[in-house]
């Protein structure tokens, strides 16, 4: 039997929760047995392959393009997990939430007090992908199954939470894994 | 001094400079100014010794009240569901248009400010509107253009009520346009009474066989929560703590409740007389009568009445001649914010806080209005005492079913041919009741107000009474056009607005279950939502601090169980796990439109 297949992706997020899936040091050498990596910054694949067990989201989505790889995700896997605040809430891309686009536009291309922008223009490339309003949480673009909570949630939560879903048991995070302070 | 100086060092030396006062001082200078701008409440702050954040903090709390200066003029439209079902759009977009500005604006002149209330206690005269104190009733646009045209003309909205309704909304004190609409009489609150009768019966017993007797009649509560009045008396009148109050709980805010607005026009004697009892059984001296803002129109009336106890020995020193027994009432307002009829929250507004609730335990019983032993009942509880003392409590025990005794109002409004206040024993059948008042093939009832239950024809068999069907009195009828998801989101809408915001569950959670229900009317619900409303519902029910958010859910939870059918309708599985609520080209069009612009540079 072929092993089953997880995919990650890195929506509005800072890549520290990818970071923490790397955190768990040489027990990525056992996950490899037992999973093939698909679609993800960690094989540098663009698009997904096949069909996918697992799929891992840090992030929300603060662009058009966010949107476009969310769903594709939410298509291609059977369990989507919310990693992390910025994936869960919005976290700390969300702190422009309350704050007009256009304004937050202006603020960084136009009239920030660092800001050397000589054609005075907000770059509108179409390559760029259009900003949303305002960032959202990834369950609000597309149903997801799981939420892994921590900025970034611990390397040990990530490994308990991935383990148990391959391995078919009920998912056990203790408090200690889940308690920030 | 300035002019405001002044005024206020006068409005707070006739306080005492007594910050529990602060709802008269500030409603005062309100009346006075137009508003409570930053410079009065530096003045106040000062004058009553609290902190500048304290006095702001009451200011922006209450809806009646306000920071800034508003028209001279304010037109306050009844948003209610009742109202909207009657046509208040229409009026409400005529009077927008004859001012010519938008709901929460002030006219340039400065004469007239529009803006939006929550139920003000007229459903059975909808659409209603307040302007100032004035109540003005069955509106419609045609309605809202002359009101607009005739206060542009002599300024004065008294002068527009020209036919006035019936009983003592004609009297010299009110006059007003509000009519009773009592339907139905039963024996015990719509029943002749002859003042001073029930009292003089209390004073020949001992408070404590006063408080026996309320407890053989088995009266519960009238206000919502049905707790045994007998026993609440009884709890008071151990308290350690002296002085003890008696408050009467006046500020009926459930949506599409107005019995207590009847019973205070036409039969305050009763209510009074209620009170009157409560102060000598539990020993207390002083009853404060807390009046929702809405009703300030009978605010004259009710002062000359109890006036008239005073001169006829009912109320005061030495009551009937009794030596020692001395009690009085005092009418407190109240300024628009339904949490206030929460008695832990109508006591913070007492003692002129905001209206925020208090924890419990220690319940108001054990320590309450400034931290003594208060009991708080509703006005048609009080009724209910004076007739008890009145006739007997065996004779009220044996009037409606086993477990509820007496008869309730109940305020009936909605897709019914006579609305009104209807006063019916306990235990009867709410089939009987619809037939009675006309309701044409209903499709549902909410019973209690939002914060009680919407139930289908499956249920008009069952019996209204405390371990049927409960009701705080309000029953809003609708008929096979309207929409229960649509209702329960309007019943949301007014939770999440009146919700204080004390805790998360129910500040945060009334607004998510808007939200939701919003965007299922908007054709984006899915199935999961219906789960995920539930789990919503019953997460803020146990988790709220106060009743408001304990029951804020129930019209979530109880459209969810009887009318699911409309629900499952709208929510079907979408496709590929995709959000029907989000949508990118909404979320993406305000880049679009920098780029469009940008682009036409
Ligand atoms: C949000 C909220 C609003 C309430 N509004 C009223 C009200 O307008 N009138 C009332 O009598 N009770 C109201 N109550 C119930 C009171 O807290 C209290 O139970 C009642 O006044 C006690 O009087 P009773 O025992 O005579 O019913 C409200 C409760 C809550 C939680
Ligand atoms: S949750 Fe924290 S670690 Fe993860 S992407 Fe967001 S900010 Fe980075
Ligand atoms: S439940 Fe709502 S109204 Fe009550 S204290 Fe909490 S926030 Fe305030």
């Amino acid at each position: 039997m072929s092993k089953p297949r997880v995919a990650t992706a890195s929506l509005a997020g800072c890549f520290g929760c990818h970071m923490s899936i790397l955190d768990i040091d040489d027990r990525i050498l056992q996950l490899i047995e037992l999973v093939e990596f698909d679609k993800s910054p960690i094989d540098d694949y663009k698009g997904f392959t096949q069909r996918c067990a697992i799929g891992l989201i840090e992030g929300g989505c603060c662009n058009a393009e966010n949107v476009h790889v969310l769903q594709d995700f939410r298509k291609n896997c059977d369990i989507l997990i919310a990693l992390g605040e910025c994936a869960i809430c919005g976290g700390i891309p969300a702190m422009r939430n309350t704050i007009p686009l256009r304004e937050c536009l202006a603020e960084a291309y136009l009239d920030g007090p660092t800001v050397h922008n000589p054609s005075r223009r907000i770059p509108d490339d179409p390559e760029i992908p259009r900003l949303l309003n305002r960032v959202y949480p990834c369950h609000e673009v597309v149903k997801m199954d799981y939420y892994l909570q921590g900025c970034p949630p611990p390397a040990d939560a990530i490994w308990a939470a991935l383990t148990a879903l391959l391995t078919n048991r009920p998912i056990q995070l203790p408090y200690e894994l889940l308690k920030y302070d | 001094m300035s002019e405001l100086a002044t005024g206020v060092r006068e409005i707070c030396d006739r306080s005492g400079g007594d910050r529990a006062r602060m709802m008269d001082i500030v409603q005062e200078v309100q009346a006075r100014f137009g508003c409570v701008s930053g410079e009065a409440l530096n003045l106040i702050a000062a004058a009553t010794g609290v902190h500048r954040v304290e006095v702001e903090g009451v200011v922006s709390f209450y809806t009646f009240l306000s920071g800034r200066p508003k028209g001279r003029m304010v037109i306050r439209v009844c948003d209610d569901i009742v109202d909207e079902m009657s046509g208040m759009r229409p009026v409400a977009e005529a009077f927008s248009q004859e001012l010519g500005i938008p709901f929460g604006g002030t006219t340039p002149d400065g004469q007239f400010s529009l803006e939006y209330t929550a139920c003000i206690g007229l459903s059975d005269q909808a659409p209603a509107a307040l302007i100032n104190d004035v109540p003005v009733t069955y509106l419609s646009s045609d309605k809202a253009r002359e009101i607009v045209a005739a206060l542009r003309r002599h300024g004065d909205p008294r002068k527009l009520v020209h036919r006035l309704g019936d009983g003592n909304n004609a009297h010299p004190l009110v006059r007003s346009m509000v009519h009773n609409s009592i339907r139905s009489k039963g024996p015990i609150v719509f029943a002749p009474f002859e003042d001073g009768s029930a009292l003089r019966k209390a004073i020949a017993m001992s408070p404590v066989e006063v408080i026996r007797d309320i407890k053989t009649s088995r009266l519960r509560g009238r206000g919502g929560a049905g707790f045994p009045t007998g026993m609440k008396w009884e709890f008071v009148r151990a308290a350690e703590g002296e002085p003890k109050y008696v408050f009467c709980n006046a500020d009926e805010g459930e949506p599409g409740t107005f019995k207590d607005r009847v019973i205070l026009t036409e039969y305050s004697g009763l209510l009074f007389e209620g009170m009157t009892i409560a102060g000598y059984a539990m020993g207390a001296q002083l009853g404060i009568l807390y009046l929702r803002g809405e009703y300030a129109y009978l605010r004259l009336l009710l002062e000359h009445f109890l006036d008239e106890r005073r001169r006829r020995g009912l109320l005061g020193r030495n009551i009937l001649g009794r030596a020692g027994f001395d009690f009085d009432i005092r009418i407190q307002m109240g300024a628009g914010a339904y949490v206030c009829g929460e008695e832990t929250s109508l006591i913070s507004s007492c003692e002129g806080r905001r209206g925020d609730p208090k924890n419990r335990p220690p319940f108001p019983a054990q320590r309450g209005y400034l931290g003594k032993p208060t009991a708080v009942n509703n006005v048609e509880t009080f009724c209910c005492v004076a007739r008890i003392l009145d006739q007997s409590p065996g004779w009220f025990a044996q009037i409606g079913s086993r477990q509820s005794a007496g008869t309730k109002l109940f305020s009936v409004s909605g897709d019914v041919a006579s609305p009104g206040v209807y006063e019916y024993p306990f235990g009867v059948r709410l089939r009987q009741v619809l037939e009675e008042v006309g309701a044409e093939s209903p499709i549902a009832v909410q019973i209690g107000g939002p914060s009680g239950q919407m139930v289908g024809p499956a249920d008009f068999d069952r019996t209204i009474c405390y371990d049927d069907l409960a009701t705080g009195g309000s029953m809003i009828v609708f008929g096979p056009e309207r929409d229960p998801v649509y209702i329960a989101k309007r019943f949301l809408d007014f939770f999440a607005h009146e919700s204080c915001g004390y805790c998360t569950p129910c500040r945060v959670g009334t607004e998510l279950m808007r939200k939701k229900l919003a965007a299922i009317l908007d054709g984006r619900g899915e199935a999961d939502d219906l789960p995920y409303l539930e789990d919503l519902a019953r997460t803020v029910k146990f988790t709220s601090r106060c009743g408001l958010g304990q029951t804020a859910p129930n019209p979530v939870l109880s459209t969810l169980k009887n009318f699911r059918d409309a629900f499952e309708r709208r929510c079907p599985a979408r496709q590929e796990g995709r959000r029907a609520a989000f949508d990118l080209a909404a979320a993406t069009a305000e880049a679009e439109s920098i780029v469009l612009e940008q682009a036409a540079r």
